[in-house]
């Protein structure tokens, strides 16, 4: 991994994340070292609890670590104020949760437009910007409903259009299956792949092995650690898709 | 049995679990109470003294007065007519100049004999009765001219010695003093310029004292000139006003006639005047109380969304479930009810001091049953309204949903989230903050609209009583206690407005946790979410206080007049300055008491939440 670092479009060293002191002191992540270049999707695979989600949002900084640094696009993040933070996360970096994480009053659109708003686009450009995305991920027929009235895979759409809203550098998408059933994984992962055709860098926590499959490189998690790394053939997603079972 | 005393323990753990939220609970009902409590005891209490003081002193049931010596036979007819039963006098009267320590006012000197009268043998509280060269001075007169027991006074020139201080039920206490005298009277403020105009010899606001007949004859070269006044006992004192009016003044010569119920009135004003103020206080208050109540509760009944769900898992019927949400609030309403009840008694004694010059004006106000019952139900009122709904629609969700914690969806205000987005960040957060929840943003308008109108009405009382110290027949210490109400007022108002702003404010940042996470995983930095927060707060206070100063002061203050019978047009209402200065006031301290819970929720750990 140390030679796509002077290259790399997020990097980690030594990451480290501690919860409490003392005899109860847990360490969800434990000296990480991972680079991400750009183009590149990685996925990190892991059971439950082994600190896969705690590690994606260090690396965006949602969450800051207890030691080592995060460097996003040659500039460390793991040291810089929050309003700096803030700022970084609005055009470097998209989000996509596990649970969507929709604001239920607002449209899919709304939703979608909410992110170029906040990064002070008018609202001419972020509404334009958002019925672009949402017919990029086949939704420009569901622009006007409610997040109550789209199923779990559209909400993920939703939610991953709303992610690329700013042309963010990397988007960290935690989970992004997990909620959501067998023909909505595949519309969700058919969209994964479009992205990563596109150039999109990516970082995805999962422990769905069809969406890892995606990935250029997949890397196994446990008790906090990387304990393994596999680079994959890249353009294998329909081989690795059917292998998974997910298609003929 | 079983099923109550589980819905109490169930209450009360819940109750206990947050301290703090069932302490602001206490504080928003108690205020009410208290100040319910006040208003309802000083009522009491203002009939009270003068009752004491017409006992002690065989008070006159229509006290009767003529002019001039040529009008006696009126009065003499008066007292051998039909529903009379006894009569004091009739007593000379004239007009003098009594000088004390320097200070002069003018009197009403009338001429009493030293033996004790059967009808309105003035109460002596210093000192003893009249003799030849003493004077007794009436209490609430003595007070404010400062004169004891042994001072020397003059009157028109005449030297004599206080020789005591006494009550009278026969006429109101200074300086509410009725008029008895040919030469007449006049009381309130009066200007150089209307002062030249007035008829010479016109009394302004006298005071009252007794001398001996004989000393009231000597103050006059005159005898003629002297004017009488009668006391009389009726066979039925409740219709002495039906007597007076049976006895209309038929002319020149004829008598004025006075029913004691009209001198109770004139000598309970201040203290009729203060339980106005604080009654309007009280419902004031109550309302904010429903406001705040109503915000506490919602945001509660949120949280208990797993709780109920749990409830009614193990086998709990909606009826219970509303029962012990119910229960909770209204022990909190007892609890206030009784702390307002304590509160209120012991401070109201500080504001029944209006009533020197009656026998045991101060400390006598007592509770009753029935202000008791009222203060008790008004605060179970309060509870309830606030609770029920919240508390059946909660009893009513789904089980499942409830046990899953879904969080109530929040409302769409389409045209509100359109405009939003053509402005900053923090407004456009602040916009769908606020539309995410309407009824909450109501009662936030609500609350302050409420608040400023009653600042309104101080401001036009203050000035009242600031610019006509006198008028109505307020005298200083008068003044000063109706200061002291429209404090206590303004003290229990502001305090409870500040409660409801940071509950309101405290409210919105728990319903709001997920989203300005939200908002902050996508690129809004803490302080543009903390601003948001803050302006969701910020904007219904403008709303408000746009409200409240406007219509709302108004209008309270007309419906304040039309109670009280009072004259508006004497009033000043407040300029506009000090009105854009109230609005802009409130908007500052709103944004002050909101910034720090606005500052909290804005900088929760986004992982936290998400």
């Amino acid at each position: 991994m140390s030679n796509a670092a002077d290259t790399s479009v997020l990097r980690a060293r030594g990451l480290r994340k501690d919860y409490g002191r003392g005899e109860g002191l847990v360490r969800a992540v434990d000296g990480v070292d991972l680079d991400v270049g750009p183009g590149e999707t990685v996925a990190v695979m892991g059971p439950s609890g082994c600190g896969k989600s705690t590690l994606l949002h260090l690396l965006g900084g949602l969450d800051r670590p207890s030691g080592g640094e995060v460097v996003l696009n040659g500039r460390r993040i793991d040291d810089i104020g929050e309003k700096a933070l803030a700022r970084m996360r609005r055009t470097a970096v998209g989000f996509v949760f596990q649970a969507f994480h929709l604001m239920e009053e607002l449209t899919a659109l709304e939703n979608v437009e909410l992110s170029a708003l906040l990064a002070g686009r008018s609202p001419r450009a972020a509404r334009r910007r958002a019925e672009e995305l949402l017919d990029q991920v086949g939704l420009a027929g569901r622009a006007r409903f409610l997040p109550s009235a789209l199923s779990g895979g559209q909400r993920q759409r939703v939610a991953v259009a709303r992610a690329l809203s700013n042309e963010p550098l990397v988007v960290l998408a935690d989970e992004p299956t997990g909620n959501l059933d067998s023909a909505a994984t595949l519309d969700v992962l058919h969209l994964f792949e479009s992205l990563h055709e596109s150039g999109q860098t990516l970082v995805i926590v999962t422990h769905d092995t069809r969406i890892a499959a995606t990935a250029d490189r997949l890397i196994s998690m446990r008790d906090g650690a990387f304990v393994d790394e596999t680079r994959l053939t890249g353009g294998t997603t329909g081989r690795l898709g059917a292998l998974a079972g997910l298609e003929d | 049995m079983g099923r109550v005393l589980l819905v109490g323990r169930l209450a009360v753990r819940d109750l206990r679990r947050r301290p703090t939220e069932t302490a602001l609970l206490l504080l928003a009902i108690m205020a009410a109470t208290t100040t319910l409590t006040l208003g309802l005891v000083l009522r009491d209490a203002a009939g009270d003294p003068y009752v004491s003081t017409r006992e002690a002193t065989s008070g006159p049931d229509v006290v009767a007065g003529v002019g001039r010596l040529a009008q006696l036979p009126g009065l003499e007819d008066l007292a051998r007519g039909d529903g009379v039963a006894g009569h004091s006098g009739p007593y000379p009267v004239a007009p003098a100049k009594l000088e004390a320590s320097g200070r002069v006012s003018d009197v009403q000197a009338v001429g009493r004999d030293a033996a004790t009268a059967s009808v309105d043998q003035p109460e002596v509280t210093q000192g003893s009765w009249v003799g030849d060269g003493g004077v007794v001075v009436e209490a609430a007169f003595a007070t404010a001219l400062g004169v004891r027991v042994g001072d020397p006074v003059t009157l028109d020139g005449r030297s004599f010695r206080v020789v005591g201080v006494a009550v009278t039920a026969a006429m109101a206490p200074y300086p509410g003093t009725s008029c008895l005298v040919a030469v007449g009277c006049m009381s309130g403020a009066v200007s150089g310029d209307i002062a030249a105009g007035l008829p010479p010899g016109l009394l302004h606001n006298p005071g009252l004292v007794w001398l001996t007949q004989a000393d009231v004859r000597s103050l006059t070269s005159d005898p003629g000139s002297l004017s009488y006044v009668m006391n009389l006992k009726l066979t039925h004192p409740d219709e002495a006003r039906a007597f007076v009016g049976a006895n209309p003044p038929a002319g020149r010569d004829a008598p004025r006639l006075t029913a004691w119920q009209d001198i109770l009135e004139d000598a309970t004003e201040v203290a009729g005047d203060s339980q106005i103020l604080l009654l309007i206080g009280a419902w004031l208050l109550g309302l904010l109380a429903v406001a705040t109540l109503s915000v506490l509760v919602g945001g509660r009944m949120a949280d208990q969304t797993r709780r109920v769900g749990l409830l009614k898992a193990v086998g709990g019927t909606p009826s219970l479930v509303a029962a012990v949400l119910l229960a909770e609030y209204v022990l909190v309403a007892v609890v206030a009810a009784a702390a307002g009840l304590a509160v209120g008694s012991v401070t109201a004694p500080s504001l029944t001091e209006s009533s020197a010059g009656l026998v045991g004006g101060a400390g006598t106000p007592s509770m009753t049953v029935s202000t008791a019952g009222v203060v008790t139900a008004v605060a179970l009122a309060v509870a309830v309204v606030a609770t029920v709904v919240p508390a059946v629609r909660a009893a009513r969700s789904s089980t499942v949903k409830a046990l899953a914690d879904s969080p109530r969806p929040p409302r769409r205000v389409g045209w509100l989230i359109a405009i939003s987005a053509r402005l900053p960040v923090p407004l456009l957060l602040a916009l769908r903050v606020a539309a995410r929840r309407p009824r909450r943003v109501v009662l936030a308008v609500a609350g302050v609209a409420i608040t400023v109108s009653g600042i309104y009405v101080v401001l036009v009382l203050n000035a009242f009583l600031s610019t006509q110290p006198l008028a109505g027949g307020y005298d200083a210490a008068q003044v000063e206690l109706l200061r002291q109400v429209l404090l206590v007022w303004m003290v229990i108002l502001l305090c409870l407005a500040a409660v409801n702003a940071v509950v309101i404010t405290w409210a919105t940042v728990l319903d709001n946790r997920r989203s300005s996470a939200l908002a902050r995983a996508l690129g809004a930095t803490p302080g543009e979410v903390s601003t948001a927060l803050a302006a969701a707060q910020v904007l219904p206070a403008l709303a408000g206080a746009l409200l409240g100063a406007f219509p709302g002061g108004f209008a309270l203050f007309a419906a304040l007049n039309a109670i009280t019978g009072g004259d508006g047009d004497r009033a000043t209402l407040p300029s506009l300055w000090q009105l854009l200065t109230v609005v802009l006031a409130t908007v500052l301290v709103v944004a002050a008491l909101t910034a720090v819970p606005a500052r909290l929720g804005g900088r929760r750990p986004v992982t936290e939440a998400l």
